[in-house]
């Protein structure tokens, strides 16, 4: 028992140092205070601990929580007693409590006091200190993140000094810096950004890698220097801690009683991670258990398995049995007892002579039996299933098929109570981005004015990291695969104009290859993953050769100034606009990765090369002329009716541009003379054709080495990962995003230099209108220009019609329309993410008319998002379609495999995600979550275009309404007819109420698998959490049972793992259940041969230590080691996972023939000596031995015809438990003279080892025993095999027959499936939508009247 | 912390640091023996099995068979004395009995005399524990099993306590061999009948210079007759706690009905090679009242043999499973060749 214990503590070691290598993220894995803001009311009053509102806060603050959590259960004092009370709670040990008691009854005692106690001091000493343990890691991880530093402001010494979390009050001023993680919740004050902007990555909270905004609140942020914490004369007010992550209400108050609001735009989150921002001041509003973060967290929740829930009914068998038997024993003893009236010699008259009547003696028998009996109830079994499951998670962390090389990371068990439930999973809740998915964005395809441009040399490049994958490759790898793309640029041309400098750039680049490569090599490894989507597989794409020849005309043209035709240079400016589009219409921030999270100021850009602006001017004016744009030409006035400080600024611009004529000729010269001769003859990449150019300039005008390779060393970081693909897209055709700040956007364009937009407006993401806009300022034609990208759904509708007038160019407009729809529908059938882009130009007089309104808007103070969003809606009208993109969120390694696998295991799968619903019915599709035939039933709560697309898609709005008492039922029972289930924009708490609706309602068990903290509650809920080591932190990870580092374990994990921690911990109790039953059935039996007087034939010690020492290990191997099925053919067959899944070998009936078998082979067990023995002088431990021997015998040999595989560990443990039998009991008979009250075994055994007959009764006993149960396996091996005995027998053929004999089976299968599909599913084959008007009334109207429609039941 | 991590973690480079070990046992892959149930292993073990315990059955039946034994009730050919026994006052009345037998051929051999009782429940829990080991060690400890017969009211101990020793079977028994209107007793041993561990280890007298002051102080047990320190008059060595009678009363029997060893008889003169043929009489001192439990007494003569006593249910047992087995692979062959034929054997 000791060794699994420090296996068990070398677990834990692991795992905390792990979370130390991790860093330390703040758990708050459990919080028990939910209620603890009951008594503030509706609102909580922020006071500053300064100044003149001491008295107000002392009044206030007491009723906050400080920031110190707590999420163990015990402390040092409490463990005792608390410790035991927990295991109190379990009924077992309650029972053996009840016994020990009993057993200090004289009257009823059957065993020595001392005895009766060893099985429960044992049971929970082991339990005692395993839960010690596990507790002591969560509060090494507390005191760990209670102890983090921050800069708090004390008022004595008037500056920030440091102070540890745990001491952070609200109320308190808080300076964090760059890469500091959020202590508490705070209200931000000050942002060093000029803007009042701060960016935050809530990485750790919600799961998105991206940066968010925060905004330092109205009226502060116009402060040059830091807010002095004294001057801070305001009062907040807002609202009582509540777990909604997206809301926050309140007001600072000022002095002056002005008020200022606040929404969740000024909140930093605790947890949460600043960036880019040198320093901000905050003040705390809510701390510690109160904080958002710790409010989103449900809670722990006691997992207990399923197969756990189902023994102890089995045990309440068990006592039922025991009654029955004591209820025998009782009366027996009372009729046997009615029948002597007077005193003979064995009944023992009490102190004053007499008998004591039948009825009271029967009552004394009854406890006295219940005492002797006890082992009935399988008092081991408890220890051995922790220590089974113990066992049974070492081997699954050993594992090596869970071994994932990139990361250097394995399984880890987390839960160690919960291993076979994995063989019983009915359904998997699975979040989608991060564990579907790998969470990064690729660009694979665009369409450009109807031109598609397939990028094919991206696509494979794309299958080499397929394959680096796949090979786990290492460094080597990674250089082999750079060289290569260095052999590949060797061969260009160009290298013969300058060959020692390309030699040059090419070993830089090479050098940069590498180190991303390695970067990617260590780069999910959680540490290094703050660089945001940064892997070379996003960063770096490979441009169309087709698209590139094009796009290179743009500065071919713009040198010759000759026209070409009208066809290719509109063409051309649609490219041109496309990619501008792209680079400008996001959030991306740019930053270096050489100076972390260093803003990319405009003082960087004077040394770029360029050309003259006027060149630049005149290219655009003849493009746009072209864009048959109706608005007139703007003029200078116009264009200084700007903000005076933008004007300011992009006067700058210009004029740092122009400070260096001299580095723009050569830049010029050379770009021409390249980009004259590639359009013809490249076809292949043409990347390094601009580092040449870049490394000409650079050569030439010998300036700085800095801009060698700009190229890689800009960092982008996007609110969704999406839009730094796009990004980095348009950086592969060189249109280069430099910088951005909230009123200016750079770019560097394509040799052109670099163009600085004035932005206007940005009109963000929302899933309403599922766009998003940016208003800009050409800096060339000096127009508004409004950039827009967002869903082809709706984009598609806001285009320019044709009715307006038909000319040329509006026909042109429907046939590119008509052609990227086309696309569009291409890639979504393909998985592709898509996007629309589209553009539009207007007037200054038009801008002024919206701007006039817009503002309007925002100053209104009722419902101003509406407005807002009526107003944004009036911009986006009108649009010129650019194009279309498709992106990749690239499926994790096997999933789509892992997917079909685990239907085919009978397993549902719902994908639950926050996402948008196209992107999730996308990679819905491309996992093969959703087949092309099916049909797709969307739930709806608002009245918007019904989705037509293919399972049962939910969004979150309509999950609100569903998940409403009145509606669960209906709902679950359409979800039980869909074979796959997607939600989209599902907020964490309701992907949690979701798994526990279907947990409680359908009672099925649920398996939730999420990599990121918006996945917790979700993980928390389910009977097995599952965590993804993903590039998002460790929140998931800290809160799940089990944590994988690929989706693609799951495979292994539930299908082998599963079913064989299932089977063998089944097999175990139910052997237990045997083993008990039988054994303590000798003793009953016994009892109807000594007046039913409770004696025991068997010494009390070895009954004891019969089933806690000799019996016990033998099972417990059996429990961890069997092995029905190998992993290959289990792999291979999925459908087995169904054997235990529908608990098919642990049913009901299992429990009573296992019962009966054991009576019976009690039966024989006793009786064969009885008769033997029968009227000889055998005295009572004499006739006991030979029955416990052979009980060992027969219930050891048992085992083995039980084992499915034996090994020399069982052979060893099974030979070591006989003899050790042998030893203990020959040594307790030469040893014991006086040790029992009662007659003792002195001397018993030895006496038998030397007689014959002892042999003889043994050996008959256990034959005579364990016949029956070896014909039942024999004859149910041949008569009516279970899968699981021929796919066992499976195992035993050569390679080629299995294969063979897997393929008959599938196929056999296969024509089963079909059979049962043609009779369930029936005719109908409409699409069906079902949309409420977002009242449950009408959701449940319509749900009801559609349930009846056939639903294609799944295959398996 | 976090320093020695990252240490590591460079050290670990080549080799990883987290990689679980590619061992048969860990991976799960230790060659098992897969126990098949082949034809041949399946048929070889059942028959295998039949053959054997059908052998041994026969063999111990054989010996049982050679067993000569006679077991003769006396409750209630000394009714007389059962009576008298009835009333417990007349516990020092001496009554004595005898009954007469015929032993129509010689048990040869060693041959052993029980007195064996039925419907005398020793294995009555609290009568089964009434004892105290200790003191039978010679150890002077006060034992609060053997209530209610510890001691005395007047404080004075009981030597040995407990129920069963204050219940010991007190009938005494002397064989006579009638041969031609002469009556020779036979010889019988008192002692080595015991198991040798507990006539040397197991009881112990309390060491003095002699036997009664080692049990000065204490008194008999109520039923009894005679102090412990005299229950062997003729042999100073049998007395006290290891006197054999004694010590074999004291092994607790298993059932209701049992017999103990209470003489062998001692293989001299006519009686060498066991005992003859001829009339026999037992005379018996009958002190054991047993009517009031409607118990019975035996007395019974009997030899040994290596495979127990008389109890031929052993034999039987075997020869009865045996068949059963040896049936059982019959049957298992049937359903093999008949599934052979279907083809459908483990496989569709």
């Amino acid at each position: 028992m000791a060794d699994p214990i420090r296996w068990a503590r070398y677990r834990w070691q692991r795992l905390i140092s792990t979370e130390g290598r991790e860093g330390s993220r703040p758990s708050n894995s459990s919080n028990k205070y939910h209620q603890s803001s009951k008594a503030i009311g509706k609102h909580r009053i922020v006071i500053p601990c300064l100044g003149h509102f001491k008295e107000e806060y002392e009044k206030v603050s007491k009723l906050y929580m400080n920031n110190k959590i707590r999420t163990t259960k015990y402390t040092l004092l409490n463990f005792l007693p608390r410790n035991l009370f927990e295991q109190f709670h379990r009924v077992a040990n309650l029972y053996f409590l009840f016994l020990v008691v009993l057993n200090w009854v004289p009257l009823v005692e059957a065993f020595q006091k001392e005895i009766a106690m060893l099985p429960l001091v044992a049971v929970l000493t082991i339990i005692a200190v395993k839960d010690g343990l596990e507790d002591y890691s969560k509060y090494k991880m507390d005191k760990q993140i209670n102890n983090l530093l921050t800069k708090v402001y004390s008022r004595k010494e008037k500056k920030y000094i440091d102070e540890c979390w745990k001491n952070v009050n609200v109320g308190d001023f808080i300076r964090l810096s760059r890469n500091e993680i959020i202590p508490a919740d705070m209200v931000l004050l000050y942002s060093s950004d000029l803007d009042g902007i701060c960016y935050i990555e809530t990485a750790s909270l919600d799961g998105e890698t991206n940066l968010k905004q925060r905004q330092v609140v109205r009226g502060y942020s116009e402060q040059v220097s830091e807010i002095d914490p004294e001057k801070f004369s305001s009062r907040i007010e807002c609202e009582s801690p509540n777990n909604d992550l997206g809301r926050f209400r309140g007001f600072v108050e000022h002095s002056n009683k002005d008020r200022v609001g606040l929404s969740k735009e000024n909140l930093l989150l605790r947890g949460c991670t600043v960036r880019n921002t040198e320093a901000v001041v905050g003040i705390v509003v809510y701390a510690g258990h109160e904080t958002k973060a710790m409010l989103n967290n449900s809670g722990p929740y006691y997992k207990r398995s399923k197969l756990e829930r189902k023994v102890n009914t089995d045990i309440l068998w068990c006592v039922l049995l025991l009654i029955l038997m004591c209820l025998t024993g009782a009366i027996g003893h009372g009729i046997w007892l009615s029948r002597y009236s007077e005193i003979s010699f064995f009944t023992i008259p009490e102190p004053d002579g007499k008998l004591i009547p039948p009825t009271l003696a029967a009552f004394n028998v009854f406890w006295t039996m219940i005492i002797l009996l006890q082992v009935l109830i399988p008092i081991s079994l408890y220890v051995s299933i922790e220590i089974v499951k113990l066992g049974q998670i070492y081997l699954i962390q050993n594992d090596i098929d869970f071994y994932h090389e990139k990361t250097d990371s394995t399984i880890q068990c987390r839960a160690l109570n919960i291993a076979e439930d994995l063989g019983q999973i009915q359904y998997i809740f699975s979040d989608k981005t991060g564990t579907l998915t790998e969470n990064k964005m690729v660009f694979r395809r665009c369409s450009i004015a109807g031109q598609e441009y397939c990028h094919e040399e991206n696509a494979k490049r794309l299958e080499s990291y397929q394959e680096m994958d796949s090979e786990d490759g290492d460094s080597a790898d990674h250089q082999c695969g750079s060289s290569m793309h260095i052999s590949k640029w060797e061969g260009d041309d160009c290298r013969a104009v300058n060959e020692p400098l390309n030699r040059k750039s090419v070993n830089l680049l090479s050098g940069s290859h590498s180190a991303l490569g390695r970067e990617d090599g260590a780069g999910d490894a959680p540490h290094s993953g703050h660089v945001a989507f940064s892997s070379p597989i996003e960063t770096d794409v490979i441009p169309d050769t087709q698209l590139l020849k094009k796009f290179g005309q743009i500065s071919s043209h713009s040198c010759d100034q000759s026209e070409a035709s009208s066809k290719l240079s509109l063409e051309t400016m649609y490219i041109t606009d496309f990619f501008l589009a792209l680079a400008i219409c996001n959030t991306v921030v740019v930053s270096v990765p050489s100076q972390p999270r260093q803003k990319m100021r405009l003082s960087s850009l004077g040394r770029m090369p360029i050309k003259s602006l006027e060149e630049i001017r005149q290219m655009f004016q003849r493009l746009s002329i072209r864009r048959l744009s109706s608005s007139p030409l703007p003029n200078v006035k116009e264009s200084s009716s700007e903000s005076p400080s933008s004007f300011v600024s992009k006067l700058s611009v210009f004029r740092m541009k122009m400070a260096s004529p001299a580095l723009d000729e050569t830049a010029q010269r050379a770009a021409e003379l390249h980009n004259m001769d590639s359009p013809e003859n490249s076809h292949v990449p043409q990347e390094l054709d601009m580092v040449n150019v870049a490394a000409c300039c650079e050569h030439n005008s010998a300036t700085s080495s800095i801009e060698l390779s700009p190229l890689p060393k800009l960092c982008y970081e996007a609110e969704s990962p999406d839009e730094a693909a796009l990004v980095h897209a348009a950086r592969a055709y060189r249109c280069i995003l430099q910088s951005r700040t909230p009123d200016q956007v750079t770019v560097d364009f394509a040799g052109l230099g670099s163009l600085t937009f004035q932005v206007l407006h940005i009109l963000p993401f929302d899933s309403v209108r599922k766009r998003m806009s940016v208003v800009v300022r050409h800096p060339v034609s000096n127009k508004v220009v409004v950039y827009t990208k967002g869903a082809d759904s709706v984009m598609m509708g806001l285009l320019r019609t044709a009715s307006e007038d038909t000319n040329n160019s509006e026909v042109e407009q429907m046939k590119i329309k008509e052609r990227t729809q086309k696309h569009l529908d291409d890639y979504a059938r393909k998985g592709l993410r898509t996007l629309c882009i589209a553009k539009k130009v207007m007037s200054d007089a038009e801008y002024a008319e919206w701007l006039n309104h817009h503002f309007l808007a925002e100053t209104s103070i009722d419902n101003r998002e509406e407005l807002l969003l009526e107003s944004a809606i009036r911009l986006e009208t009108k649009l010129t379609l650019l194009g279309a993109t498709g992106i990749e969120d690239r499926l994790q390694e096997g999933v789509p495999d892992t997917i079909q696998a685990l239907r085919k295991a009978g397993i549902k799968i719902w994908m639950l995600t926050g996402d948008k619903r196209e992107t999730a019915v996308n990679i819905a599709y491309a996992c093969k979550l959703l087949e092309p035939d099916d049909r797709i039933f969307t739930l709806k709560s608002q009245n918007k275009s019904p989705g037509f697309s293919a399972g049962l898609v939910i969004d979150g709005r309509t999950l609100e309404h569903v998940l409403h008492d009145s509606l669960q039922n209906i709902f679950l029972e359409l979800t039980e007819k869909c074979r796959a289930v997607v939600c989209c924009r599902a907020t964490p708490l309701q992907k949690s109420v979701l798994v526990r609706l279907v947990r409680n309602k359908l009672k099925a068990m649920t398996l939730a698998v999420g990599d990121g903290a918006n996945d917790v509650s979700m993980i928390q809920v389910a009977d097995t959490g599952v965590g993804i080591f993903g590039q998002e932190g460790m929140q998931a990870v800290m809160a799940s049972d089990f944590a994988v580092c690929q989706f693609r374990h799951l495979k292994k994990l539930l299908l082998v793992h599963g079913h064989w921690c299932y089977t063998r911990l089944t097999n175990m109790v139910l052997y237990f259940f045997y083993k008990n039953v039988a054994y303590v059935n000798l003793l009953f039996w016994y009892q109807f041969f000594c007046g039913f007087s409770g004696t025991s034939m068997t010494d009390y010690w070895i009954l004891i230590l019969f089933n806690l020492l000799f019996t016990s290990v033998p099972p417990i191997i059996y429990g961890v080691l069997d092995k029905d099925v190998s992993a290959e053919v289990l792999l291979q067959l999925p459908q087995l996972y169904m054997m235990s899944q529908k608990s098919l070998a642990y049913l009901p009936s299992t429990f009573w023939i296992t019962l009966l078998d054991a009576f019976y082979q009690s039966i024989v067990c006793f009786f064969v000596p009885y008769f033997t023995y029968y009227g000889s002088d055998i005295d009572i431990f004499s006739f006991g031995n030979p029955i416990n021997t052979a009980a060992l015998f027969i219930i050891l040999f048992h085992l083995l015809i039980e084992c499915k595989s034996v090994t020399w560990i069982h052979t060893v443990v099974v030979v070591g438990s006989i003899l050790f039998y042998f030893v203990f009991t020959l040594a307790f008979g030469a040893t014991c003279k006086t040790h029992n009250p009662s007659s003792n075994p002195y001397w018993i055994m030895e006496q038998h080892m030397t007689d014959p007959v002892f042999y003889l009764v043994c050996l008959l006993t256990t034959c005579v025993a364990l016949l029956p149960r070896y014909l039942l396996r024999v004859l149910q091996g041949t008569l009516f095999p279970s899968p699981v005995l021929r796919a066992k027998h499976l195992d035993r053929l050569t390679p080629e027959e299995q294969r063979e004999a897997i393929k008959r089976w599938r196929d056999d299968s296969v024509v089963n499936c079909r059979v049962e599909l043609h009779t369930i599913s029936g005719s109908s084959s409409s699409v069906t939508a079902l949309e409420t008007r977002g009242s449950p009334a009408g959701f449940c109207t319509l749900a009801q009247h559609d349930l009846t429609f056939p639903f294609r039941k799944q295959a398996f | 912390m976090k320093n020695k991590m990252s240490f590591l973690q460079q050290e670990g480079e080549a080799c990883p640091s987290r990689c679980p070990d590619n061992s048969a046992f860990r991976q799960q892959r230790l060659p098992a023996w897969k126990p098949q149930f082949t034809i041949t292993a399946v048929l070889s073990t059942f028959f295998l099995t039949g053959m054997f315990c059908l052998s041994v059955g026969v063999c111990l039946i054989l010996s049982a068979n050679s067993i000569r034994e006679i077991q003769i009730d006396y409750s209630d050919k000394c009714s007389d004395c059962s009576k008298l026994r009835e009333n417990s006052s007349n516990w020092n009345k001496e009554c004595l009995c005898s009954v007469n037998f015929t032993l129509k051929e010689d048990i040869l051999g060693d041959v052993f005399m029980y007195y064996g009782l039925q419907n005398f429940y020793q294995n009555h829990r609290r009568y089964a524990i009434s004892r105290s080991d200790a003191q039978l060690l010679g150890q002077n400890v006060n034992n609060s099993y053997c209530a209610p017969f510890t001691t005395y009211q007047n404080g004075t101990p009981m030597a040995p306590c407990g129920a069963i020793a204050n219940s010991m079977f007190n009938d005494t028994f002397d064989l006579f061999y009638n041969l031609n209107s002469s009556v020779t007793q036979v010889p019988l041993l008192k002692t080595g009948n015991s198991w040798w561990t507990d006539k040397n280890v197991k009881f112990r007298n309390p060491k003095s210079y002699n036997l009664s002051s080692a049990f000065a102080g204490t008194s008999r047990p109520p039923y009894w007759q005679k102090p412990v320190y005299l229950l062997d008059e003729e042999d100073e060595r049998n007395n006290g706690y290891i006197n054999d009678d004694f010590i074999i009363w004291m092994r607790v029997s298993a059932f209701a009905t049992f017999r103990n060893l209470y003489r062998r008889v001692r293989r001299i003169r006519q009686f060498a090679d066991g005992l003859p043929a001829g009339n026999y009489t037992f005379h018996i001192s009958y002190n054991f009242p047993v009517t009031k439990f409607k118990a019975r007494k035996h007395v019974i003569l009997s030899t040994v043999v290596w495979s127990g006593g008389s109890n031929p249910f052993l034999g039987i047992a075997y020869v009865i499973s045996g068949t059963a087995a040896t049936l059982a692979g019959f049957v298992i062959t049937a359903i093999h060749l008949k599934l052979r034929k279907r083809k459908t054997y483990f496989q569709k």
